[in-house]
């Protein structure tokens, strides 16, 4: 975040509300599954909006914040940039097309869920809508090398947090307290110096 | 699908759902999905307004559409609208619980946020976003690990893990397009190789 003011002054911007709209629009309907792989793809690797440091600092404010993660997100960047307005473009933007399409779908469900090829169709995206979140989240690791615990540590936080959510299924709420919790005190106490 | 439902709900019974919402909305910490056991508890279990497999199936068509997860509240809504009887009643159960579970907690997100910018030069503001930072990766592995892991036999599903095993190589290492993966892993299940 120190770096922010000449980082901010080289990257790119949304240039208008409609940029905005369409944007969060086409990145919806690219994400099967969750959106956040594309999220990270769309703004951070093609458009540079953001850095993958900035990305996963507002995705953990998106992430403890109630509410959808992409929903908060597309909101908190859409907000940066526009102020309300920009922020309730960015919510329509990402939900109002898919939420069309999703309805649409429901109802001719009934007609098409017994073809065999369409629940096979829909395991093998399944898989690999898996391994695109796997692929984001490894990505993602390496902006952590930049952070102030040191990425060892980064690394040892993250590998508690994988084996509570994925493996023991602890509630996320009581694992964002306390390792989350941790994680900032330990952050608060490097970033005094 | 099996089982069908006739519901006569009055003004009070949909005030009361969209409530239902308004209040998920606040605990969605980590997304919507995260109160869907909840919303069973209360739609399928003590309302009686959905049955179980309209509850399941409103999720599974969710995840399987773009766009994202929170739609499958809309579904809901949707799906308990047309048992009151009509494409119109749901269309509006539909608007009425995405609302309910949207508006609480983007006016929250949209203030919090703000205030975080505005103050992002505090030391508590940057040690809580860096703070949290670590563990975004993880929490993004171990969503994927819980998708790949429901299908849990090794004998059938193992060209599954296989896929997403590759899947993650790709799209970690090269720029390949998303949907080209999605479609690839979408016609592979068609023909039945996965």
């Amino acid at each position: 975040m120190q770096s922010e003011p000449d980082a901010l002054a080289e990257r790119p911007v949304p240039r208008s509300l409609s940029e905005l709209f369409f944007s969060f629009t086409w990145l919806a309907l690219q994400g099967f599954g969750g959106v956040l792989t594309v999220v990270q793809r769309e703004m951070v690797e093609k458009k540079r909006w953001m850095s993958n440091e900035e990305f996963i600092e507002e995705w953990a404010v998106a992430q403890v914040l109630p509410g959808p993660n992409v929903i908060n997100l597309a909101l908190m960047f859409g907000g940066r940039h526009f102020g309300l307005r920009g922020a309730l473009v960015s919510l329509a933007g990402i939900i109002a097309v898919p939420l069309l399409l999703v309805l649409v779908l429901a109802m001719m469900y009934a007609y098409f869920s017994s073809y065999p090829g369409v629940a096979g169709a829909l395991r093998g995206m399944g898989a690999v809508a898996g391994g695109l979140i796997a692929a984001t989240g490894f990505k993602l690791l390496k902006s952590l090398h930049k952070h102030p615990l040191g990425f060892r540590h980064c690394l040892a936080l993250g590998l508690v947090c994988f084996v509570a959510v994925g493996l023991m299924r602890l509630p996320l709420v009581a694992v964002l307290l306390v390792l989350g919790g941790t994680g900032v005190a330990l952050s608060y106490r490097k970033l005094a110096r | 699908m099996n089982e069908v439902l006739t519901l006569h709900m009055g003004w009070p019974e949909w005030l009361q759902l969209f409530l239902h919402y308004v209040v998920l909305s606040l605990l969605a910490v980590g997304g919507a999905i995260t109160t869907a056991p909840d919303m069973h508890r209360y739609l399928v279990d003590e309302q009686h307004w959905l049955t179980d497999t309209q509850f399941n199936t409103a999720i599974a068509i969710a995840q399987a559409s773009p766009g994202p997860n929170v739609l499958f509240v809309a579904l809901m809504g949707l799906q308990i609208g047309l048992n009151n009887g009509g494409l119109m009643i749901g269309l509006m159960g539909a608007l009425l619980t995405m609302l309910g579970i949207l508006l609480p907690s983007t006016t929250l997100t949209y203030s919090a946020a703000r205030w975080c910018h505005d103050n992002r030069q505090l030391r508590g503001v940057r040690a809580f976003k860096q703070g949290m930072a670590p563990l975004v990766p993880a929490l993004l592995i171990a969503t994927a690990w819980l998708l790949v892991s429901a299908y849990s036999n090794p004998v059938t599903d193992w060209p599954l893990w296989v896929t997403s095993a590759i899947t993650t190589v790709i799209a970690w290492k090269t720029r390949t397009h998303l949907l080209l993966l999605l479609g690839l892993g979408g016609l592979l299940g068609w023909f039945g190789v996965i």
